[in-house]
């Protein structure tokens, strides 16, 4: 169903602009968390800078699928795991499972959490970014045949609390204006 | 398109997710029967983004030499004190090298030792990191017709730093001798006992399969070996260093935190990583 034939209603003809401008704030969410991906590769001589790339796209997931889940479907949130493996070079398949269970987590608690205040959906956050990154340290353990030391998965886990509130800001600013396709 | 009622249409929104989680399992299994196809994926986005990242590198590195010059000004008096100490020294040390030099030189000649081949040699620009999280690794801009193999030998000023794992179109990747995979023949430079650095994801390798009786001393250095004809003998890797938990580790002398522009040996090696086997050469050093 078009994003058009749910609301009856008077509304400005459906010219090529507005039309651009309606897939522009329907792609943002998808399109803003993959270019945050690409940012984090960049060589910005941050030490341990490749536990940005996990952290960006577990906040990411997680704020998109709770605040507008229409925009950032099942296959999307595929596509950003199968990025996520390939420029983080974990074994294939690891970004992508962690992610579609932090969205499916995510779908799962949206009705109750989006009625209290930012500081739940942190809260929860928390412990879902704890369970994602031990789901990455497990699963690419298990994959390439290797004990791996722990600490990267807690520093992933941390990084991603601590970055959350940085990312949500804008993004909740967006969320109310130029990610909604009804401003259109 | 497809009509479908309201139901029925919901019940397949419900059910992607599931089955995309089922598919992901699908894709670990794959990448797990055939890691060609996630090695060319990965080589075919890296060559797609190493310009844009090239592109970026220099605006970041004049923001970053900017702030490290207004740091580096607060302290220049006694910075240049301690260069003058160090260039005083090195001076000496200078000497003595060209007098060991010239000895080496005259004693080959004695010798007739066969030269070694001079390596050829690329460099190029550290444009990422290529590890992640749980890897380390880094991925070079390389320009077009490289030549680059894999195999070949990536040096810093300093010291040694890895080995080529991938080679794009216009990247190159490269395994850090820090790597949870790395494995390397060496030589410790006093006792040349042999050795075999491993890699274990974290700042220091770790030395192990010495022989009996022989002990790596604190701060010897170690060089790489020519066993396995993977490596040229001699390049410096190292110096030993005992952790806390009295395990032998090497302290790198590259510095493999900051790698900015490297250098790619071609010393015509093909001992581990050739997939065919290498033609027949003559050997070196014999009469």
């Amino acid at each position: 169903m078009a994003a058009i034939d749910r609301r009856p209603g008077i509304r400005p003809r459906a010219s090529v602009g507005r039309r651009l401008d309606v897939i522009a704030r329907i792609g943002f969410p998808v399109g803003m968390t993959i270019l945050l991906m690409l940012l984090t590769q960049a060589p910005l001589d941050i030490p341990e800078q490749a536990a940005l790339l996990p952290a960006v796209a577990l906040c990411c997931v997680w704020f998109w699928s709770l605040f507008r889940p229409s925009n950032i479907p099942p296959l999307a949130v595929f596509l950003i795991g199968l990025c996520m493996d390939l420029l983080g070079y974990l074994p294939v398949g690891v970004g992508i499972f962690t992610l579609l269970a932090v969205q499916a987590l995510a779908l799962g608690v949206r009705r109750s959490l989006s009625r209290r205040g930012f500081f739940w959906i942190w809260g929860v956050f928390g412990g879902v970014a704890a369970a994602a990154s031990l789901s990455i340290w497990l699963l690419t353990m298990l994959l390439t045949f290797h004990l791996l030391a722990p600490y990267p998965a807690i520093f992933i886990a941390a990084l991603s609390i601590a970055i959350f509130p940085i990312l949500a800001v804008p993004f909740a600013a967006a969320h109310r204006s130029v990610a909604d396709p009804d401003q259109a | 398109m497809l009509r479908l009622s309201i139901q029925a249409r919901q019940a397949l929104a419900r059910l992607t997710l599931p089955v995309l989680i089922v598919a992901s399992f699908g894709i670990m299994l794959l990448g797990k029967a055939d890691t060609l196809i996630a090695e060319r994926a990965r080589i075919a986005l890296g060559d797609g983004l190493a310009p844009i990242y090239a592109a970026l590198a220099s605006p970041l590195e004049r923001i970053h030499a900017t702030i490290t010059e207004t740091v580096a000004l607060w302290d220049m008096r006694e910075e240049n004190a301690r260069l003058r100490d160090e260039n005083e020294k090195l001076r000496r040390w200078q000497s003595i090298a060209l007098a060991l030099d010239a000895e080496n030189q005259r004693l080959k000649a004695s010798l007739h030792w066969i030269p070694d081949p001079d390596a050829s040699f690329i460099t190029a620009r550290v444009v990422a990191d290529a590890g992640g999280v749980y890897a380390r690794a880094v991925l070079l801009s390389v320009g077009p017709n490289h030549g680059i193999r894999k195999g070949e030998i990536a040096v810093d000023e300093r010291g040694l730093i890895g080995r080529i794992t991938e080679v794009g179109s216009r990247t190159a990747r490269v395994l850090l001798i820090t790597d949870l995979n790395s494995r390397i023949p060496v030589m410790m430079e006093t006792s040349r006992a042999h050795a075999i650095l491993v890699g274990t994801n974290g700042p220091r390798p770790r030395l192990q399969y010495w022989p009996e009786g022989i002990v790596p001393q604190e701060g010897e250095r170690i060089v790489t070996s020519a066993e396995a004809n993977a490596f040229p003998a001699n390049l410096p890797i190292g110096t030993v260093h005992y952790s806390a938990s009295g395990a032998a580790e090497v302290e790198p002398a590259a510095m493999l935190q900051k790698l900015e522009v490297v250098r790619i040996f071609d010393y015509g090696l093909n001992g581990v990583t050739a997939p065919e086997p290498a033609p027949a050469r003559p050997t070196p050093g014999r009469h």
